[in-house]
């Protein structure tokens, strides 16, 4: 058993597995931290960003400005944002058999892995994994693609360029392995060797191994895998989670008699209580409202959302807020709602229960039906003519480098009336918003993070021993 | 469902496991045969204690009908498996079934609708795909069958045995469903439906352009036309069809749907669009296929309304409800048209009307006459002939069992899976138990010194390739294992005898005793390079523990006996040297 670590992402892995002569690599995320030191893409030119001085080197020499922008005393590549993939020189990624998905976060670098290392083998994910997998995807590839940017900078990628930068530009490691946005063509591609598979469904690999998923409680289709031998056994854990939200709580009896188990993919805020959060979230939402404020929530399109936007189905009438309009803007936010409530069977108890009555499971069905909640592809279209303040506006990308969040931080920003509310945790929110200083604007950090804190693993791992 | 197709009850005995496979009740019965004769299960005790599960493949009521009875009349607290959309959709067609049968006709003694709720909670939803542990031995596993929504096949497992359940299922996908599909998974037995046995259906385009001509036609010239159906399944596959129909013809004849279910039945599809086809799966977020346009639900008075309509009425077959009311009124006029899409059981006025039947007796000894035109179009999605035997290709079972049809088209069908599969055929009546001979193959645990001895004899082991290994099979105390001779020996406290073979081989050779022993010595020297040859002192000779010793014979001083003894582990040796020597010592040159 040997296993290779080729993502330093603690949240997003990707690890490679060889177990009985079978080489088996387990998710397949991608770091788009490194997107924090490119420079927003507005999809409205923007004079501000536009008119950022270069950057000059402390001897005065000006080569970089074309490439680098400087602004409130932090440095940014003027560029199409490019992402930090996977470690593809520690081992002939060709020689992979199987690739096996935890979740749809987790297999953002699919199609750089399948369709530029030579790989022929099978993916394995489930059917929610899959289809909103393919939504992130999309997202992603649209906001980028939809603002093409001429510039593309490489000049600071240069060794000895690099040295004399600033941090944190100065210690990113393996820029030159950096790479641009896949396109449709290639997700489609990627997406098309995944095989679909159902929680508990044995899977035979070459007559050695056999891989099962079970669901781990995080996300719509989310998995953990045993991977067995006749005598052994490997429990592969990645974002899972012990709390109630919508998804089929996390299967923890197959876990047990494990004679390795790999644990990934643990929140990285555990002092957060994710309740106490949605709390937070709520209340300054309402607040902000009250004043005559907007609050913009950067956010994925699918996930927390649902919980969330079940939340406010609860809290609004209560809050005196029904005349408040929520929009949610992505390039998918329709198809992610619609999505949301097709997947009955990967859902808890009291959602199931639901559609067997038949009703949607998630009442942001309702919401959508009373106008309260209204969803648009982008903000261009019937968005502008609807648009009416003050309102709440959900859209992505959380890293404030692209999507329509952009165009609202340049919006709203100068305002301190209105509130940004960061829910999703993978970015931290202080270096999101540096490209965005001096901002009057109120920020409000309430990561909701519902995986599994230490407290929550150490009782785990005695459950399953 | 033996040799019948109707009240769908099967009992498996797998491996010391008791599985019944769907609990259905009789359309054509109102009596006790309505339901499976539990009895055959067991006489006495409960019926728990004897089944270890009850899995049922779709919600449809020849499949589920007898579930509550059987669950909470008869008594059963096992686990009860069945495919999420089944168990949302089946307890809503139970409570169906049960107002019509205690409210409409006011029978006594039948289930409750608590008994459905009570009935409900054992069940299990279980995914397609998951391998579902029932216990430790037991597991089961559903596949996609097409058919109805939320339809599936089962595959029940018990160590190395194993049997699949088909249900129903349709191996052609029609406007809502999928195709069902099954690995090559090499049951023991395959049990399948044998609806349409003899029948190879025609194109599915065909027989739709066919039924869009005949409705089209009874509309144009004024007619009614009614379609009995049952609520989910065949009606929205139609639907779908009538409805796109409409959209481009630009047609204004209403269309109903008869039954307060309709609108709650299209519901379940969009949530479950999972489990539709492709296409819908694909198109559904921007174009809901299931809600309709030109179809409107439908009131009792519109059945007297004039001028042309169409009209989808429950139940399917005419044995009961709203279809044989409007049938009843609208009988009597040759402009109408009734369209039987699907399957009718024997005993029901739909299978009398088909088999030409014009003067039916009601309830109260009235004669009603049928002057309307009575046409059948084959939609309901079972598989045809030419389904079954792919299938059967597909999954490549060493057993192939028959249900779920009529006992003379079975005949036929057996015959040819028996043909050209060359795997045996069975068609039990009901009550008939039908054995099935298994190799099991049964693990056993090896010694390691054995293990380490035998793998070192011959080339390094390759884990995929088998090898033969030679040890004693001990079977005791319920276990079995395999171990070294002398350890059996020695564990059963057991002497070991020796066989030895010997073998006399005559030798013409005149000269002395020794000399000849030596000429054999140099011999066998020479021919056999590999092997350890010796010359002993006593005279005899040695091929590894072979023994060779060679005496005048006692009347003819020229001939020689050779003596060859060897033991029955050296038999492979023994016998060449035998042959080896009966050829002959080669002529010397001393």
């Amino acid at each position: 058993l040997f296993q290779y670590c080729l993502s330093g992402h603690p949240t997003l892995p990707c690890n490679v597995l060889k177990f009985k002569s079978t080489t088996i690599m387990l998710d397949c995320g991608l770091d788009m931290t490194s997107t924090l030191n490119f420079l927003p893409l507005p999809l409205v030119q923007s004079p501000r960003l536009s008119k950022l001085p270069g950057w000059v080197l402390k001897d005065g020499s000006t080569f970089l400005d074309k490439e680098l922008k400087e602004c409130s005393g932090h440095v940014f590549v003027d560029s199409v944002p490019e992402f930090c993939l996977p470690e593809t020189e520690l081992l002939d990624l060709s020689t992979v058999d199987v690739i096996l998905i935890s979740n749809y976060h987790c297999m953002m670098a699919l199609p750089y892995i399948t369709e530029y290392t030579g790989f022929t083998g099978t993916v394995y994910a489930t059917e929610p994994t899959v289809q909103i997998g393919r939504l992130l995807m999309e997202e992603l590839v649209n906001s980028i693609e939809r603002v093409p940017k001429a510039q593309s900078a490489s000049m600071w990628k240069n060794k000895e360029v690099q040295r004399l930068l600033p941090a944190p530009l100065k210690d990113a490691v393996e820029v030159s392995m950096w790479r641009k946005c896949y396109t449709m063509p290639e997700v489609n591609a990627a997406l098309s060797k995944i095989q679909l598979v159902g929680y508990s469904q044995k899977i035979e690999l070459f007559g050695a191994v056999q891989v099962t998923p079970l669901s781990s409680g995080y996300a719509l289709g989310s998995s953990n895998w045993i991977i067995q031998s006749h005598y052994e056994k490997v429990s592969y854990v990645s974002g899972s989670s012990l709390l109630t939200t919508h998804p089929q709580p996390m299967d923890q009896a197959a876990l047990k008699n494990s004679d390795v188990l790999i644990l990934t993919g643990l929140t990285q805020i555990p002092t957060a209580n994710p309740d106490g959060m949605v709390g937070e979230f709520c209340s300054n939402l309402a607040m902000t409202v009250r004043n005559g404020g907007n609050v913009l929530v950067p956010c994925y399109p699918s996930g927390v959302i649902y919980d969330l936007l079940e939340c406010l189905y609860q809290y609004i009438d209560s809050a005196g807020l029904s005349n408040i309009p929520f929009y949610f803007i992505s390039p998918v936010a329709n198809s992610s709602l619609e999505f949301s409530q097709i997947f009955a069977e990967w859902l808890c108890h009291n959602k199931q229960t639901k559609v067997y009555l038949p009703e949607p499971p998630f009442p942001h069905a309702e919401l959508i039906q009373t106008n309260k909640l209204k969803h648009y592809p982008s903000i261009h279209g019937d968005f502008s003519n609807d648009f009416k303040q003050p309102c709440v506006v959900f859209t992505g990308h959380p890293s404030l480098r692209f999507g329509d969040v952009v165009h609202f931080m340049e919006l709203w920003g100068k305002s301190s009336l209105n509130t940004v509310i960061f829910t999703e945790p993978d970015f931290s929110y202080l270096d999101a918003l540096a490209p965005y200083q001096p901002l009057a604007m109120k920020c409000v950090y309430c990561p909701i993070d519902t995986r599994l804190n230490f407290i929550q693993v150490s009782k785990l791992l005695k459950e399953v021993q | 469902a033996g040799q019948d197709v109707g009240r769908s009850c099967i009992l498996v005995s797998i491996a010391g496991k008791n599985v019944m496979l769907d609990c259905g009740m009789h359309m054509g019965y109102n009596d006790d045969r309505r339901f499976p004769d539990f009895s055959y299960i067991t006489q006495n005790g409960r019926l728990t204690d004897f089944l270890d599960c009850v899995i049922i493949s779709h919600f449809h009521l020849d499949h589920c009908g007898a579930l509550p009875y059987f669950s909470e009349m008869v008594g059963y607290d096992g686990p009860i498996y069945m495919t999420h959309p089944t168990k949302a959709i089946c307890p809503i067609l139970l409570e169906d079934y049960r107002k019509i049968t205690v409210d409409k006709k006011g029978e006594t003694n039948f289930f409750t609708s608590q008994m459905i709720k009570d009935c409900m909670k054992k069940v299990v939803a279980v995914h397609l795909h998951q391998t579902v542990q029932v216990d430790e031995e037991l597991e089961i596993k559903a596949y996609y069958a097409g058919h109805v929504l939320g339809a599936a096949m089962f595959q029940i497992k018990v160590g190395c045995e194993s049997v699949v359940y088909t249900g129903d299922y349709n191996m052609t996908p029609d406007r809502h469903l999928g195709a069902a599909w099954i690995d090559k998974c090499r049951p023991d037995l395959l049990i399948s439906e044998s609806t349409y046995a003899t029948t190879i259906r025609d194109s599915k385009r065909c027989r739709e352009r066919d039924f869009l001509k005949k409705v089209h036609e009874t509309v144009e010239r004024g007619g009614k036309v009614l379609i009995p159906v049952f609520a989910l399944g065949r009606a929205q596959e139609l639907c779908i069809l009538l409805e796109t129909f409409w959209e481009r013809m630009n047609l204004k004849a209403p269309i109903y749907f008869s039954t307060g279910l309709t609108e709650k039945a299209n519901h379940y599809y969009k949530l479950f669009i999972t489990w539709t086809n492709q296409k819908i799966r694909k198109t559904f977020v921007q174009r809901n296929m299931f809600e309709f346009k030109h179809i409107k639900a439908f009131d009792r008075a519109f059945a007297d309304n004039p001028g042309p309509m169409v009209v989808f009425a429950t139940p399917g077959m005419l044995h009961a409800g709203q279809s044989l009311q409007i049938f009843r009124k609208w009988a009597g006029n040759e402009k109408n048209m009734v369209i039987m899409p699907g399957y009718c059981v024997q005993g029901t006025v739909g299978h009398k009307i088909l088999s030409g039947q014009r003067k039916l007796e009601m309830e109260g000894r009235q004669i009603l006459e049928v002057k309307m035109q009575v046409e059948y179009m084959s939609f309901s999605a079972h598989a045809d002939a030419k389904g079954i035997m792919q299938l059967i290709r597909q999954a490549e079972p060493r057993n192939v069992l028959l249900v779920h049809g009529e006992a003379k088209k079975m005949e036929f069908l057996k015959q040819k899976i028996e043909q050209e599969f060359h795997v045996n055929c069975y068609m039990p009546a009901n009550g008939e138990t039908t054995t099935i001979l298994t190799n099991p193959s049964i693990p056993v645990d090896i010694s390691l010194g054995l293990l380490k001895r035998e793998a070192a004899i011959g080339p390094v082991p390759d884990a995929k390739k088998p090898k033969l290994m030679h040890g004693t099979l001990l079977m005791k105390d319920n276990s079995f294992r395999l171990v070294s001779p002398e350890q059996a020996l020695k564990e059963l406290g057991l002497a070991e005898h020796q066989l030895r073979f010997t073998c006399r081989v005559h030798i013409q050779d005149p000269r002395k005793e020794h000399e000849t022993v030596l000429r054999v010595y140099n011999h066998l020297k020479g021919v056999l390079k590999d092997y350890s040859v010796q010359h002993l002192p006593d005279g005899s000779i040695t091929v590894e523990s072979i023994l060779i010793q060679a005496t005048a014979h006692s009347e003819d001083q020229g001939t020689k006996v050779l003596l060859v003894s060897w033991t029955y582990q050296d038999e492979e040796l023994g016998s060449y040297l035998t042959s080896l020597l009966k050829k002959g010592l080669p002529q010397s040159t001393a």
